[in-house]
């Protein structure tokens, strides 16, 4: 067994894992341990920078490499023209670059503000140094292995495939580059602390909102007639 | 007809000394824990004054509430796509800046300190922290106008009384202030409720008390910045909102809720309102001036056949309509309505409410000395017939309670007096003129209303102060689970331990 079996192939399968099952128990056996745990309310502006920019930037950086994994076909195709490539590319760029200067802030903002020192426990510190780490990484690639949206849909697109369906295919990443190999192997990291840490609100974003009645309003007892009838 | 009942609590202004029991029960059982330092479920506020939050009535500010646009009710704070959008931050969250940094003082440093010139004093530190907190503000750092004018004048609820008369109310020797006590209002229109993304806020039934579900609350922080009172506060340790629980499991056990029960001056009451929860959506949506009106008609009279039948359809137990209809809030809002919801213009529906305060004779100046707004012979109905005279302005007692209406305002305001004047006339001069009854029925009362008023005013007893129905949570247990399990896992401890999340 070569090292590109062991993370390429066991490290993603014992990180989905250990991400399912703990994500779950968590939501059905402790539940009131799932916060996004905002630290709004003791320290306002520089979470206003940090915050948005972060979020949306890391939000749309992810549906892109969604959209690439789930359509590869048409995203070749529109990479067909070379102005929309460059388009998808600067886009692609800037937005990760957005939610990188917005993690600094984040990062700046915790370390600085007192109050938020001390609402840091040790998971934080490890969820932005594993954050620190991808995005910083998924930067480097996008800009020293140009094009991304062209090769990625070519050999991650299979590869993510192949280890859903699994039939896992290692000869498509082992001839990759470190920095790229370091971008995927932290993110199954960042798989494993998702469930241990405050990673998991990102599972509660409550799209619900949209079509919920305004009230709710609960009986105990319309509960109970209902159980007998 | 959909036929609700609601624990109201009451409380009257005239009676309240301002001396913050309430508050210091309430945070004794409740907010003694991490994170909940700072909150207040209870607080008691001088008037005018900014409150706690600082100038929480300040809502283009702080957003709280509804407002009506044309014939529809939305969020003053965000619509359904704009509460998600805005998730990551929340522009209109009061910070902790806004309440006030918890603090206590380093006491160890009396013992510990070594010997020298100097007394050793214990000093500040906060609680969020433990560092040394040079303390600029408290809760009640406005107790009693503060010793300033800078509180009284940034009042809100001033906007529309003229200069000359915020100008008297800043002179020494003509001050006036009056208490305001607060919880949560547990609103029959919850704005907490509707803004709450992962709709972890719930409205009991059976009750009315609104709650939040910890398991469900995710931290986004919306019903903080969506209440119009800001009676929904965040844990900064757990991650999760709180908010004032009417303390459910005194009143399941048949006691008054703390800050009720520990009342020095006994101006709380609590009883069953049954109300009509189809007639809600329409009630919310009427022009301010008649907020009040509408907001009385959802009340229902409990002795109404029609209204005790429905409320039996909808499994309300005869002890909780017997109870409604001894209910002194019943008697104060409905049958002489002389109670009124704090900020009805928030078109929450706010199911708390409050006997507006009296107020003395304003002053004028004469000669450089001040002297009683009364005419050369002195007659006690003066305040009856001039209300414009009176200290507290009637336009800033109407912002207060009827969403600006001062009709409403007035109508309470001749009841109280006019209930004064006769007890006056009765007890102290022996004997009850003409005139008197005159301003009895001018006022809309009867003898028999008036003697009814003075009486649940200030000579209940606790029965008559709290009435409060058996809960039957055995039924309710029943509905979840066996009874015998149930029993073994209740008491003293907690389920999951509070701590922050990971």
């Amino acid at each position: 067994m070569d090292w590109n079996t062991i993370f390429f192939v066991i490290w993603p399968y014992i990180s989905l894992t250990i991400f399912v099952v703990v994500t779950v128990y968590r939501s059905i056996i402790r539940p009131f341990s799932i916060s996004s745990l905002s630290s709004q309310l003791l320290e306002n502006k520089q979470l206003y920078w940090g915050s948005i920019s972060f979020h949306y930037g890391i939000v749309l950086v992810l549906l892109g490499h969604l959209l690439a994994l789930l359509i590869p076909r048409s995203v070749v195709l529109w990479n067909a023209v070379p102005l929309r490539l460059y388009l998808l590319e600067i886009t692609g760029l800037g937005l990760g670059l957005w939610s990188l200067a917005g993690l600094l802030i984040l990062v700046f903002r915790r370390v600085t503000v007192r109050r938020v020192q001390v609402v840091t426990t040790p998971m934080d510190v490890v969820v932005l140094a594993a954050l620190l780490v991808s995005v910083i990484s998924g930067v480097l690639v996008a800009t020293l292995y140009r094009f991304g949206s062209y090769w990625f849909t070519g050999v991650f697109s299979p590869y993510l495939l192949s280890l859903a369906t699994f039939t896992p295919r290692v000869d498509l990443v082992a001839p990759l580059p470190w920095l790229i190999k370091l971008h995927v192997i932290n993110n199954f990291v960042l798989a494993v602390i998702f469930p241990f840490s405050r990673l998991v609100h990102i599972f509660t974003y409550p799209i619900g909102y949209l079509i919920r009645p305004w009230q709710i309003v609960l009986w105990n007892r319309k509960i109970r007639t209902q159980n007998t009838q | 007809m959909n036929v609700r009942a609601h624990m109201s609590m009451l409380f009257h202004l005239d009676k309240c000394i301002g001396c913050h029991t309430c508050s210091v029960a309430c945070k004794n059982l409740w907010t003694d824990r991490k994170g909940a330092e700072y909150m207040w479920w209870n607080n008691v506020e001088t008037r005018p004054g900014t409150g706690y939050p600082t100038r929480w009535e300040d809502q283009s500010h702080y957003r709280g509430g509804w407002e009506l646009k044309g014939k529809k009710l939305s969020l003053r704070l965000h619509s359904r796509a704009g509460g998600l959008a805005k998730i990551f931050y929340n522009p209109a969250l009061p910070t902790m800046d806004d309440y006030y940094e918890p603090f206590t003082f380093r006491y160890q440093d009396l013992f510990n300190a070594p010997a020298g010139d100097d007394q050793p004093t214990a000093i500040p530190i906060s609680k969020v922290t433990g560092d040394p907190l040079d303390v600029q503000t408290g809760p009640n750092w406005d107790d009693d106008l503060g010793g300033s004018g800078i509180y009284a004048s940034n009042d809100p609820n001033l906007a529309g009384v003229s200069e000359e008369v915020r100008r008297q109310m800043n002179e020494l020797e003509r001050v006036v202030f009056n208490y305001l006590p607060r919880i949560c209002n547990h609103c029959l229109n919850p704005a907490c409720a509707a803004a709450c993304p992962s709709g972890a806020i719930y409205k009991r039934a059976e009750d009315g008390v609104v709650l939040v579900n910890e398991n469900k609350c995710r931290a986004w922080r919306m019903c903080v910045a969506a209440c119009p009172y800001k009676k929904v506060y965040y844990n900064w340790s757990t991650g999760k909102s709180e908010k004032c629980i009417l303390c459910f499991p005194r009143l399941e056990t048949g006691q008054a809720p703390a800050c009720a029960h520990s009342c020095v001056g006994r101006i709380r009451y609590m009883g069953v309102l049954l109300y009509d929860a189809d007639q809600i959506p329409s009630a919310a949506i009427v022009p301010d001036a008649q907020l009040v009106e509408a907001h009385r008609n959802v009340i229902l009279d409990p002795f109404d056949p029609e209204v005790i039948a429905g409320a039996r359809a909808n499994g309300i137990e005869d002890s909780w309509i017997e109870a409604a209809q001894n209910s002194p809030a019943y008697k104060f809002v409905k049958e002489w309505g002389i109670a009124l919801p704090l900020h009805a213009e928030y078109r929450t529906m706010a199911m708390m409410y409050y006997i507006p305060p009296l107020s003395p004779v304003v002053s004028v100046i004469e000669n450089e000395l001040f002297k009683l707004d009364l005419a050369e012979e002195r007659h006690d109905f003066e305040l009856f017939q001039r209300l414009d005279a009176a200290r507290l302005p009637v336009k800033y007692l109407a912002n207060l309670f009827s969403a600006g209406n001062e009709q409403v305002i007035r109508e309470v305001m001749h009841k109280l007096l006019a209930v004064r004047l006769y007890m006056r006339h009765k007890t102290v001069r022996g004997a009850v003129n003409s005139d008197t009854l005159g301003y009895l029925s001018e006022a809309g009362l009867t003898v028999e209303k008036a003697e009814a008023i003075y009486k649940l005013t200030t000579l209940p007893n606790v029965k008559e102060q709290f009435v409060i129905p058996q809960y039957h949570r055995e039924t309710a247990v029943e509905a979840w689970k066996d009874p015998l399990a149930h029993k073994g896992e209740v008491g003293f401890g907690a389920i999951q331990p509070p701590q922050r999340g990971e």
